[in-house]
C-alpha cells in the first residue's frame, strides 16, 4: 500500500484538518446538509486515520488486504466525503453536486458498490460495528492481514447493537479491531450523559473486555498516542476520544444548535477566518 | 429438516473455505461435526441476533459466505433492521435460516410462531425468499443458494417432516413441482405443509371422486409469474396453502398477480388468520386451529368446486 502524501508533522494534519473543515461547512451552506456540530467534531480522528494509520491504496479501493475504515456515525458523512476526496478516492470535482436530485453525496454514506471508499451504508446508528467486527473476524477466517476501524458517536451508544458486539468480539479475543468514540457530549436532542446515563464510557469498555485509552480527540499528538501505543495489545481497543461538537469555529463549538442548522454565507466567511483557510 | 441442514452445510464447508456458520446460542449438539472438522468456521454469535445478523453482513462483505442460523422469530423480526439495511441494502450474499418455521414450535408459543416473514421480506429489495418442503428441498435450495451470490432467507422445519419428493428428482430454486396430477382442481402448497395437501389430494380422490393437481412450491420470492400465468389457462380455479398469515403471503401475491392480470381464475388462499392462538398445543393442533391442515384443504377445495360447478350451470 502507498504511503499517504506529504504528511510528516502533526502540524501539517492540522492544517489539512483545518481545510477540511472549511470545506465541510461551506458545502453545508451551499447544499443545506445539516449535522455540521457531528463532522467537525471527528474530523482529526478521521484525518489521523486516512493520512497515517490506514493501509489503503484509493487507486485499488477494493483490495482485499486493504484496512477497513467504517463511519459507523453515518450522519458525520459530509465529513467523511471530503476525506475520501482529499485522499483521491475520486475527484473533488465530482462533490460538486453535492445534495442535488441524483447525488450520491448527500447525508450518509451510499452503499459500498455505489461509492469507492465506502465501506458501510451506515446512518441508522449502531450498524457500524457488528458490520466492522464481522470484516475484523473474516480478516482471522480467511488469513488475510487486515485492520478495522470504526468511528461511533457517544448517541450511538445508546444502541443495544453496539454492546452486543463489543461482547462478542471481546469473547472472539478480535485484535484487529479498533474504534473511537467521539464523545462530543451531545446527541440529537440532549446532553448524552443525561438521555440514557452514558457515563462512565471509559469503564463501561474496560468492563466489556476491551483496551481503552481516554484522550482529547481533538489533539493530533494525544491521537497518535492512543493509535501507536496499544497496537500490539491483543483485545480490541476503543479509543474514547473527548471531542468539541462543532470543534474550531468558535460560534458552533458545544452549541447543539448545530446539530441541524444550517450556515449562512456570512457564517462561512468568518468560519474560513477562524480556520486560517481563504474562503 | 434441522438434521439435514445441519449435515448439508458440514459438506459444503469441506468444499467451499468461504462457508461460515453462525448461530445464534442454538443447536445444541446439532453442529458438533462441522465445528470438530472447521472450528474456526463456526460461530456461537449468544443470544444477541441483531449483532450476529450485522457480523454476517460483514463477513460476506469481506470474501466470506456466512450461513446465519436460529430459531426463526429471532434470525427474522427480531433482527429485522439489520436484514433490510446490513444484509439486502448492501446486497450482501449472506444464507438466513429460519429453523422451526411456521408453527413448529406451536407448544412454545406464539413468541415462536413464525406466520410473518414471506409477507415483511416480499417487501424487502433484493432478497430470496425460499421455503423448502422436506429435506431433500433443503439440501438441493441450499446448495444452490450459496453457489449464488445472492442475498437469501430460507425458512425451514423442525423435525421429522415427510420426505415428499426423492433426493434425485429434488427442485431447485424457482421450480414447482408437481407430485399429484389431477384436472378437477389445483392446490398450491408452500412449505412444509405441503404434506397437508397431499393427504387433502388422496381424501378427494376417495371421498369426493376429485382429482386435485398438487404443486410444491419452495420460492416465494421471486414469485414464478410464468407458472401462475399457465394454470390460469388450465384451472378456472386454484386453491393456495402456507402455514403462514394470509396477510401478505403467497396467497395474496399469487391472487394480487391474477388480478391485475385481468384473468378470470379464482382463487382459494388458506393461512393462518388474523391473531395469536393463545393455546399451546402441537403443530398438527395448530394447523387445525388455523384451518389449513388436510381436511381444511379439502373443504375449501370441494367449496370451491361446487361454486364453479353451479356458476357453470
Amino acid at each position: 500500500m502507498p504511503e499517504a502524501p506529504n504528511i510528516s508533522a502533526n502540524s501539517d494534519l492540522i492544517d489539512v484538518a483545518s481545510e477540511l473543515r472549511y470545506r465541510i461547512v461551506r458545502t453545508s451552506h451551499e447544499s443545506h446538509t445539516p449535522h455540521l456540530g457531528s463532522c467537525l467534531s471527528c474530523v482529526d480522528l478521521m484525518v489521523y486515520l486516512y493520512w497515517r494509520v490506514l493501509k489503503i491504496d484509493p487507486s485499488n479501493p477494493r483490495a482485499p488486504d486493504r484496512d477497513r475504515f467504517i463511519l459507523s456515525k453515518g450522519h458525520a458523512a459530509p465529513a467523511l466525503f471530503q476525506v475520501l476526496a482529499e485522499r483521491g478516492f475520486f475527484p473533488r470535482a465530482d462533490l460538486e453536486n453535492y445534495g442535488e436530485d441524483g447525488s450520491l453525496f448527500g447525508e450518509h454514506p451510499p452503499a459500498p458498490s455505489a461509492l469507492a471508499g465506502i465501506e458501510a451504508a451506515t446512518g441508522s446508528l449502531g450498524h457500524g460495528l457488528p458490520m466492522g467486527l464481522g470484516m475484523a473476524l473474516a480478516a482471522r477466517v480467511s488469513d488475510t492481514p487486515y485492520s478495522v476501524y470504526a468511528v461511533l458517536s457517544d448517541g450511538e451508544c445508546n444502541e443495544g447493537s453496539v454492546w452486543e458486539a463489543a461482547l462478542m468480539a471481546a469473547a472472539q479475543k478480535v485484535s484487529n479491531l479498533t474504534i473511537a468514540v467521539d464523545y462530543n457530549k451531545w446527541q440529537a436532542t440532549g446532553r448524552s450523559d443525561e438521555v440514557l446515563g452514558l457515563a462512565p464510557l471509559a469503564d463501561k469498555w474496560r468492563a466489556f473486555g476491551w483496551c481503552v485509552s481516554e484522550i482529547d480527540g481533538n489533539d493530533f499528538g494525544e491521537i497518535e498516542n492512543a493509535f501507536e501505543s496499544h497496537k500490539d495489545d491483543p483485545r480490541p481497543k476503543a479509543i474514547i476520544a473527548h471531542t468539541v461538537k462543532g470543534r474550531g469555529v468558535s460560534f458552533m463549538e458545544d452549541d447543539n444548535n448545530w446539530h441541524y442548522r444550517i450556515p449562512t454565507a456570512e457564517e462561512v466567511q468568518q468560519a474560513a477566518s477562524e480556520l486560517g483557510v481563504r474562503g | 429438516m434441522r438434521n439435514a441442514f445441519a449435515d448439508e452445510i458440514t459438506t459444503l464447508a469441506d468444499t467451499d473455505p468461504r462457508l461460515v456458520l453462525l448461530s445464534g446460542d442454538i443447536g445444541n449438539r446439532l453442529f458438533d461435526k462441522l465445528k470438530n472438522k472447521h472450528p474456526s468456521r463456526f460461530f456461537n454469535c449468544g443470544v444477541a441476533e441483531g449483532n450476529m445478523m450485522g457480523v454476517a453482513a460483514g463477513m460476506a462483505l469481506s470474501g466470506l459466505r456466512p450461513v446465519v442460523y436460529t430459531i426463526t422469530p429471532f434470525t427474522t423480526t427480531r433482527c429485522l433492521e439489520q436484514i433490510r439495511v446490513d444484509v439486502a441494502y448492501h446486497d450482501a450474499p449472506v444464507v438466513i435460516v429460519g429453523t422451526g418455521s411456521g408453527l413448529s414450535y406451536a407448544s412454545l408459543g406464539p413468541t415462536h410462531h413464525s406466520l410473518e416473514d414471506f409477507s415483511i421480506f416480499r417487501a424487502i429489495p433484493k432478497l430470496q425468499v425460499l421455503t423448502p418442503y422436506d429435506a431433500p428441498s433443503l439440501r438441493a435450495v441450499l446448495r444452490q443458494a450459496l453457489s449464488a451470490d445472492v442475498p437469501t432467507y430460507i425458512r425451514i422445519g423442525k423435525k421429522g417432516e415427510p420426505e415428499l419428493v426423492p433426493e434425485t428428482d429434488a427442485a431447485g430454486i424457482g421450480q414447482a413441482k408437481t407430485v399429484r396430477e389431477g384436472t378437477d382442481a389445483c392446490i398450491l402448497a408452500v412449505g412444509t405443509i405441503a404434506s397437508e395437501a397431499i393427504k387433502a389430494a388422496d381424501v378427494l380422490a376417495e371421498n369426493h371422486g376429485l382429482s386435485a393437481r398438487v404443486m410444491l412450491i419452495n420460492t416465494v420470492k421471486p414469485l414464478d409469474t410464468t407458472l401462475i400465468a399457465g394454470l390460469a389457462s388450465e384451472f378456472p380455479a386454484v386453491v393456495t396453502v402456507e402455514e403462514h398469515s394470509r396477510a401478505g403471503g403467497f396467497g395474496e401475491h399469487v391472487a394480487a398477480l391474477i388480478a391485475h392480470s385481468g384473468s378470470p381464475m379464482k382463487i382459494t388462499s388458506l393461512g393462518c388468520h388474523d391473531d395469536f392462538m393463545h393455546s399451546i398445543g402441537s403443530q398438527a393442533f395448530a394447523r387445525q386451529y388455523f384451518e389449513i391442515d388436510a381436511p381444511s384443504i379439502v373443504k375449501a377445495v370441494v367449496e370451491q368446486n361446487a361454486s364453479i360447478t353451479s356458476s357453470a350451470a
